[in-house]
């Protein structure tokens, strides 16, 4: 029996001596380069760079910095922030309400039609959001298809209220946060909710004291996400909700109109919104994003 | 020899008694399955040989298919969901909610049943007292070390007093030095649980300490089952052998002698007749340079070394040719035969060393 032996292996003996090895260089950023760019990176960085500061940079230099507690003590600014944070925080309530169980169905759940459902979820993301005004108003309008039966059976007409103001932010900003939610439930472990289960969670009980627990950074950036969205919301609320001031009239309104006649005002106002955001972006930073990366 | 018959509980009677078929595919799980309360039973196997699949089913995680039943204590369990089922489950990464201290871990379940919220931190403080963990009450899974974790799972599991206790891989998770010590606990707390544990691991050591029934699964079927020690002896496939390091061959018994099937006969002292196993140790394997003149052992046959590797604290030696066999070798022995992969050697084994018993 001469059939082809295999050859020795004796090399691999001390293998266990290299486990532990390669744990070493955790706490480095991989992927980050010491030394310079290549100029071909570098240079189109830095005009990218400068082309989202720039306007930044404008709107500070030509803030109306004199007479700007006078422009900001004007009753129509507060009315119109009152206004946009309301309806900005209402529309993301909105979107939690009924985005959160909507992402946990896409990410938990096996159903036909799911990537098609999912794909329609994300529609509104890139639908331009006046396009997404004039369906609002075709839906829900007071000759909408349902509106119209909101109208007869329960005398509720929505646009140009606040409640529509509500209603075309939420309908912009949820899809922000389905996505963001869903991205977590699906990184987080399912089986996690199978052990509730054997403790004897119901379904519900296993999402509501396991999962929800589990995946609250992910549905607090989600929120926060959609929050700023519903803020700058401009086409679909100017479109179904219209424009009238101490109603329907948001900051992105008010500076658009005010833009029209009075910069000054229009740059106020702006630099209200920048700092809303900058505040936004910070509380991001701080809490989640880090923890995230 | 296997055991005369399991203990077999009546569908009405205490105790486990289930039938686990689960189709997946073109895998198929059909495992037979019973046990007293009191009774530990280890399923034993290969990765993919379905272990884990029949835990999830008797959980209730994975649906059982056409053909399956699940009794237990005389209730008939097969449609009732996870939630329901009086049954704890100790995973194999023990899936502890990353955001409940270890008590409110082990308080999760209680509450889940309906205990008020005091009454379950008294009950889930009780039991970290009895696994030596009171000191880790307020302790995030995160901080417990893999031992500590792991008893606070089993905890976790059992605080919900269930009459099934399942175990998936219950000491993988954790390093040879902590393994020693838990392996040591749960069998202490095994031995105090009332009803019915059944344990999956593919280690043959977990098994047999653990367990007083061990059920080998292979490929989705039951291929032996019985006490560690007839297992240990008398194994029936491959897999097992090996998992107890011994030789093993299947042939033909006429009277001493049992003739293989791929050629050469194996000289035994018990006298049987028709298929049959035999089985010998590596130990019990001695090697020669040149062919033994003088030597009493009956059992000699020519080999080629194909492989060597140090084996505790001698050299375990893999050997082709007429038959292929593992022998085991001191290292001074070894260097004074001069084996290397390619020498050719002689084997031969003393029939009172072999152990054959019914196919």
């Amino acid at each position: 029996m001469s059939d082809p032996v295999t050859p020795p292996d004796i090399s691999d003996a001390p293998a266990d001596t290299l486990t532990g090895g390669p744990r070493r260089g955790r706490g480095r950023t991989p992927g980050r380069m010491r030394g310079g760019a290549p100029l071909p990176l570098l240079l189109p960085a830095l005009v990218g760079l400068v082309f989202l500061l720039l306007p930044l940079v404008a709107l500070l230099v030509r803030a109306p910095w004199g007479s700007l507690s006078e422009q900001l003590a004007k009753p129509e600014v507060w009315q119109a922030l009152r206004l946009s944070l309301f309806s900005a925080t209402a529309a993301t309530a909105v979107s939690l309400v009924l985005g959160v169980p909507l992402a946990w169905l896409l990410a938990r759940t096996e159903f036909p039609g799911r990537g098609l459902v999912r794909a329609l979820v994300t529609l509104p993301l890139v639908l331009p959001p006046v396009v997404g005004g004039v369906a609002l108003l075709l839906a829900l309008g007071r000759n909408g298809v349902v509106g119209r039966l909101l109208d007869s059976w329960f005398g509720i007409t929505l646009p140009f209220t606040t409640a529509g103001v509500v209603v075309a932010e939420a309908f912009v900003a949820m899809p922000f946060l389905v996505i963001s939610v869903e991205g977590t439930l699906r990184a987080a472990d399912p089986r996690y909710e199978e052990a509730a289960m054997t403790l004897g969670a119901s379904r519900f009980t296993a999402f509501r004291r396991v999962t929800l627990p589990l995946i609250a950074p992910g549905i607090a950036a989600g929120s926060v996400l959609a929050w700023a969205r519903a803020l700058g919301e401009f086409g679909a609320t100017i479109t179904f909700a219209g424009n009238f001031p101490g109603r329907t009239q948001t900051m992105p309104l008010a500076v658009y109109l005010a833009l029209q006649n009075d910069s000054d005002a229009a740059i106020a106002l702006s630099l209200v919104l920048l700092l809303v955001s900058v505040a936004v972006l910070a509380g991001l930073r701080d809490r989640w994003m880090t923890a995230a990366s | 020899m296997t055991e005369t018959d399991p203990v077999t509980a009546a569908p009405s009677g205490k105790g486990l008694d289930a039938r686990l078929v689960v189709r997946r595919g073109s895998f198929r799980l059909d495992v037979e399955l019973s046990a007293a309360p009191g009774d530990v039973v280890a399923l034993l196997g290969p990765n993919g040989a379905g272990k884990t699949t029949a835990l999830r089913a008797l959980a209730g995680l994975t649906p059982l298919s056409e053909g399956g039943r699940l009794w237990l204590d005389g209730v008939r369990l097969d449609r009732t969901p996870p939630e329901s089922r009086p049954v704890g489950v100790v995973f194999q990464d023990y899936l502890l909610f990353p955001h409940l201290s270890a008590l409110d871990n082990i308080a999760f379940g209680p509450r889940c049943r309906g205990v008020p919220k005091a009454e379950a931190r008294t009950q889930a403080a009780a039991w970290l007292e009895r696994m030596g963990l009171a000191e880790f009450a307020g302790t995030r899974p995160r901080r417990l070390s893999g031992g500590q974790a792991q008893r606070v799972a089993v905890a976790r599991a059992l605080a919900t007093r269930p009459r099934l206790l399942l175990l998936d891989e219950p000491l993988a998770a954790l390093d040879a030095r902590t393994r020693l010590d838990v392996r040591a606990q749960l069998r202490h707390h095994l031995a105090d649980f009332e009803a019915v544990a059944v344990l999956v691991t593919h280690d043959p050591l977990d098994a047999m300490v653990l367990a007083d029934r061990l059920v080998v699964v292979e490929d989705g079927r039951v291929v032996q089952e019985g006490g560690p020690s007839d297992i240990a002896r008398g194994p029936r496939t491959d897999y097992i052998a090996q998992l107890v390091g011994l030789n093993l061959y299947r042939g033909e018994a006429e009277g001493h002698t049992v003739r293989l099937e791929a050629g050469p006969a194996i000289t035994t002292t018990e006298r049987l007749d028709g298929p049959v196993f035999v089985a010998f140790p590596p130990g019990a394997v001695t090697l020669h340079r040149d062919r033994p003149s003088g030597s009493s052992a009956r059992n000699l046959w020519q080999c080629r070394v194909a492989g060597l590797e140090t084996h505790g604290d001698q050299i375990r030696v893999d050997l082709t040719g007429e038959l292929p066999l593992a022998a085991d070798l001191t290292t001074v022995a070894t260097a004074e035969l001069g084996l290397r992969p390619g020498s050719s050697v002689w084997a031969t084994v003393k029939a009172a060393q072999t152990h054959a018993y019914p196919a």
